[in-house]
């Protein structure tokens, strides 16, 4: 479990994000959202000890991250970026990186390293793309081997940072319920999402921060209901009960 | 998402590729110890490697020709491996030792050793270290600061070559003799080497490339971006700067013996990635192979194009590589990708 506490961090002549207090519990998609420019992106780096913070802490599982070496931190979370280069290899080599935190020596991938790539392809669905290169690949097969990757990882922790950006809707999808059966599994996964009705049919929990503070926290029913999505993001928001749950539309 | 790079081959084929390459290195190295001015019968080449020879033609064989083909070997591998390294850790195709000032970095701290120690030749690939080193530090302190625009880096690259051209000049021009075929130096080109004088280079070449090779999972892992590096549990910050001078030893290293030769660290890395992908551990080994045997064809061209009299080495490697890279280009454009 990640918990943040009063956490700053940015940059010294503009900080961006001002104490914030969160936690990331296992078993749970949470969403993070806000208007651009409010936090999120440094909010999952700074978790993930991917930038320096100014303040406050971040305890993994009871420890401050500072006392984990950056191969430990590897080993609890995962990180997704929105963007990344593209590397003319195979998806299996991609996933196979998942592996590096508990590369030692002889500094060569066990059977096992290779056996539990064979297993995260299956599991996203993506075997069959295990030898075909990333650059060949749709965004959305990519997306699937990226979480195939962050699944060889094997972190309790999952941070994706706008993953169904760029997606059609099917594969929004397909990411979105691969996100929640990891989250099943017992990870926590913890997601940055422009599209909120994505985000409130999806997560399990979410947080809406604004101006680098969080402003509201909660389940997607009581974001919905309380008003101050629809303020900040300065979008109207509908919605309909289907046999599935709710299904929220822009109006 | 970016990408600059095109297709390559599955394991069987990649390493059927880098037997063909190592296959044909033999086969122009035999061929760089056998023709010349003076052709050779390849049974005398044998003898007089074997110890068994003796006369003139085994003495250009030991004393000419093996030197100058073990300088392109060496200058070869090393220049397109660091080229591997130096495009990967700033992830980007157009970073070569010679393009962002690297080489001539090494050439400058080369033509400061000469001047101020003339007799100290041994120290001179490590001087070029230095060089080449603080080269390659200020183009990693221009990506972190100008936010490593390819373009930018690429700029910055050319004027710092230019200052590093600038100060060789002003060395040589103070201290005319402190570089002994000074426009030879200029152009790139293993003439007058011996076995003694390419010892230092050697040794730092060969440990430099099994650290290297050593290190190509983290450097994979450099490709995804530093960021991703990082989430993956790899100190960025520090491999980077391992691998530079890791990329500073073997460019300087070469530079220290056979001058300022350009394209190799550019046109090596790039063939090999269409070749055979990115995945580091393959592309070093098909590039030092690859760098070794274009060296090796272009300096066997200089010598018999217009027999008995040669051309610089560094002239042909231009002839054949800028066209060459040139078409490369046109083609990958043609073909909708892009560097």
């Amino acid at each position: 479990m990640i918990e943040l506490k009063k956490l700053r961090a940015g940059y010294p002549d503009r900080p961006v994000l001002k104490g914030i207090d969160l936690v990331m519990r296992p078993g749970e998609v949470l969403a993070v959202l806000g208007p651009n420019g409010c936090g999120k992106s440094t909010l999952l780096r700074a978790a993930g000890g991917l930038l320096p913070r100014t303040g406050g802490e971040v305890l993994i599982d009871g420890v401050r991250l500072e006392r984990l070496s950056t191969k430990q931190i590897a080993q609890k979370i995962a990180y997704l970026p929105q963007s990344r280069s593209v590397p003319s290899i195979t998806a299996r080599r991609m996933v196979l990186h998942g592996r590096f935190p508990y590369l030692s020596y002889p500094r060569r991938y066990s059977r096992e390293d290779y056996e539990m790539v064979r297993s995260a392809l299956d599991w996203v669905g993506a075997l069959e793309l295990a030898d075909r290169q990333l650059t060949e690949l749709s965004g959305g097969q990519r997306q699937k081997i990226y979480l195939a990757m962050a699944l060889a990882q094997d972190t309790q922790t999952i941070l994706m940072d706008e993953p169904t950006t760029y997606l059609d809707v099917s594969c929004q999808l397909e990411v979105m319920a691969l996100a929640r059966r990891l989250a099943e599994q017992g990870r926590a996964v913890v997601m940055v999402l422009h599209d909120l009705c994505l985000a409130l049919r999806c997560a399990g929990r979410a947080v809406l921060l604004r101006d680098g503070r969080v402003l509201r926290e909660g389940t997607p029913e009581e974001l919905y209901t309380g008003g101050e999505l629809e303020r900040v993001m300065g979008a109207a928001l509908g919605r309909v009960e289907t046999g599935d749950g709710w299904r929220y539309y822009y109006r | 998402m970016s990408s600059w790079r095109t297709s390559s081959v599955g394991n069987k084929g990649r390493y059927g590729l880098i037997a063909v390459l190592a296959g044909l290195l033999l086969l122009s190295g035999v061929a760089n110890l056998a023709f010349g001015a003076v052709s050779i019968p390849t049974g005398e080449v044998i003898a007089a490697l074997l110890g068994r020879g003796e006369g003139a033609r085994t003495a250009i064989v030991l004393y000419a020709r093996l030197p100058r083909l073990c300088g392109c070997l060496l200058a070869g591998a090393a220049l397109a491996c660091a080229g591997v390294i130096i495009q990967g850790v700033l992830n980007n195709p157009l970073a070569a030792p010679n393009v962002i000032g690297v080489n001539s970095g090494a050439g400058l701290a080369t033509a400061l050793c000469c001047a101020l120690a003339p007799g100290a030749v041994r120290w001179t690939p490590f001087a070029a270290f230095l060089g080449a080193l603080a080269g390659v530090l200020l183009v990693l302190f221009i990506a972190e600061r100008a936010g490593a625009a390819r373009i930018t880096l690429v700029l910055a690259g050319v004027a710092m070559s230019s200052i590093f051209s600038a100060g060789i000049d002003a060395v040589v021009t103070f201290v005319p003799d402190a570089l002994a075929g000074y426009t030879d130096f200029r152009i790139g080109g293993v003439k007058n080497l011996s076995m003694a004088r390419l010892a230092p280079a050697f040794w730092v070449i060969v440990i430099a490339l099994l650290l290297a090779l050593s290190l190509s999972n983290e450097l994979d892992l450099l490709l995804l971006g530093r960021e991703t590096a990082q989430s993956l549990g790899l100190p960025a910050k520090w491999l980077r700067l391992a691998l530079l001078m890791l990329a500073a030893a073997l460019a300087g290293a070469a530079v220290s013996f056979a001058g300022l030769l350009g394209f190799v660290g550019l046109l090596v890395p790039h063939i090999m990635r269409r070749l055979l992908g990115e995945e580091s551990f393959p592309l070093l080994i098909s590039s030092a192979l690859g760098g070794a045997l274009l060296l090796t064809v272009c300096d066997l061209a200089s010598r018999l194009i217009f027999s008995p009299f040669e051309l610089p080495l560094g002239v042909v490697l231009s002839l054949v590589g800028g066209p060459f890279f040139i078409w490369l280009l046109l083609r990958q454009r043609r073909g909708g990708g892009g560097l």
